[in-house]
């Protein structure tokens, strides 16, 4: 069977000095030479970090509304949405008589993948991805973060809907865990409940 | 290391006023004491040699890891070998499928000891999204690890952290031993 197409040819020796190797030596040298008066780019990583877009999806998180109280209404949608099934829930009911909240909320970090569905489906935006990216744990226990430390990773965000505040209003809001003792900002108005 | 200090011996050498350099110390009798085992784990924790076990897309944050951005050369841990007999730190990026677990297995046999090993993103730690009849459930159902990374991938920044962390647990497993140091680094 004929061959199809022709080899190329070693190039041929360019000649005595190009056979000491010098040239191409001090070409190397040259571009070496050139790269040190350049720019630096290496970050120096755990002096100097990089600056995070807004919208960046690192750990996920829980969160508590301005008057402290835990968001999570212990829905289950994220535990349903999770596509590596990360999350565990388990729910208890709340002394406000209307909502549940969740007993226990495990995510193990290990199986997360940061997509961000949880975030996207919450619909008490209760849960929140955060910038956070550098954790890293030496056993598999370790990387399972519970409630108190979700929360506190997660910290509060404004509510500005003031789902319950009716219900502070009349019940002195039992369901408070930090931050009580004060009305509400739009107690009096709070009809969206 | 904190265990490094110069100890001087101040005796009747101090008195020969000429023989003094800079730090006031005669210069025949510089010492630094140390204790064997800090002074070999200070070698091993600064010249980690990773051997690359990179099984899918976290491979890439690996490579960026070793790339200028991050240079992981400022950590000594720059040599990547690809050879198992000549690393000591092996990095599983990705996922283990089962029928790549065996070969992970027997490469993590062929390094010499000590040798500690990352799991890096989530596939390696625990199987990730792959809750599969394909997929180990995290490496270490096969080989010990030290180290897991969450992420999806984890950024070379995280994996930075990683091995900052097997330093730590290189230095603390020389004075403690190895299980208490793991131990040590999970309260800390």
């Amino acid at each position: 069977m004929p061959l199809k197409g022709t080899p190329v040819k070693r190039a041929a020796r360019a000649g005595l000095l190009a056979a000491t190797y010098l040239p191409s030596i001090l070409k190397g040298m040259w571009i070496t030479l050139r790269h040190m008066f350049r720019s630096k780019v290496t970050m120096q990583y755990p002096e100097e970090t990089w600056k995070l877009p807004d919208n960046y999806r690192g750990l996920p998180a829980l969160v508590r509304d301005d008057e402290g109280r835990v968001k999570c209404v212990a829905c289950f949608l994220c535990e349903y949405v999770c596509p590596p099934k990360a999350i565990h829930i388990e729910a208890q009911e709340i002394a406000t008589g209307v909502e549940k909240g969740p007993k226990v909320f495990d995510i193990n970090m290990l199986r997360c993948i940061m997509c961000g569905y949880c975030e996207e489906v919450c619909p008490e935006q209760a849960i929140f991805l955060t910038k956070e990216y550098t954790a890293v744990g030496v056993s598999r226990e370790e990387m399972i973060y519970h409630k108190d430390r979700l929360l506190e990773m997660g910290g509060i965000r404004p509510d500005p809907i003031k789902k319950w505040a009716r219900l502070t209003h009349d019940e002195a809001g039992s369901d408070r865990q930090q931050g009580a003792g004060h009305h509400p900002v739009g107690a009096g108005s709070g009809v969206h409940g | 290391m904190n265990e490094m200090k110069s100890g001087g011996v101040a005796g009747s050498a101090l008195q020969d006023a000429t023989r003094y350099s800079d730090d006031n110390q005669p210069h025949d009798q510089w010492v630094m004491t140390t204790r064997l085992a800090d002074y070999v784990a200070w070698g091993r924790k600064n010249s980690l040699w990773p051997m690359p076990m990179g099984l899918a897309c976290c491979a890439i944050e690996l490579m960026a890891m070793v790339a200028s951005r991050y240079d992981v050369a400022r950590f000594g841990a720059e040599a990547l070998r690809f050879s198992p007999r000549q690393a000591d730190l092996m990095i599983v990026a990705g996922t283990v499928t089962k029928k790549m677990a065996p070969a992970v297995k027997r490469i993590y046999d062929q390094m010499p000891e000590p040798k500690w090993v990352i799991a890096m993103g989530a596939c390696a730690s625990s199987g990730g999204m792959f809750r599969s009849y394909s997929v180990t459930q995290g490496v270490d159902e096969v080989i010990p690890v030290d180290v897991y990374i969450p992420g999806c991938p984890p950024r070379p920044e995280a994996l930075i952290e990683g091995i900052m962390k097997v330093q730590q647990l290189v230095e603390v497993g020389a004075r403690r031993g190895r299980e208490r140091a793991i131990t040590a680094g999970a309260a800390r």
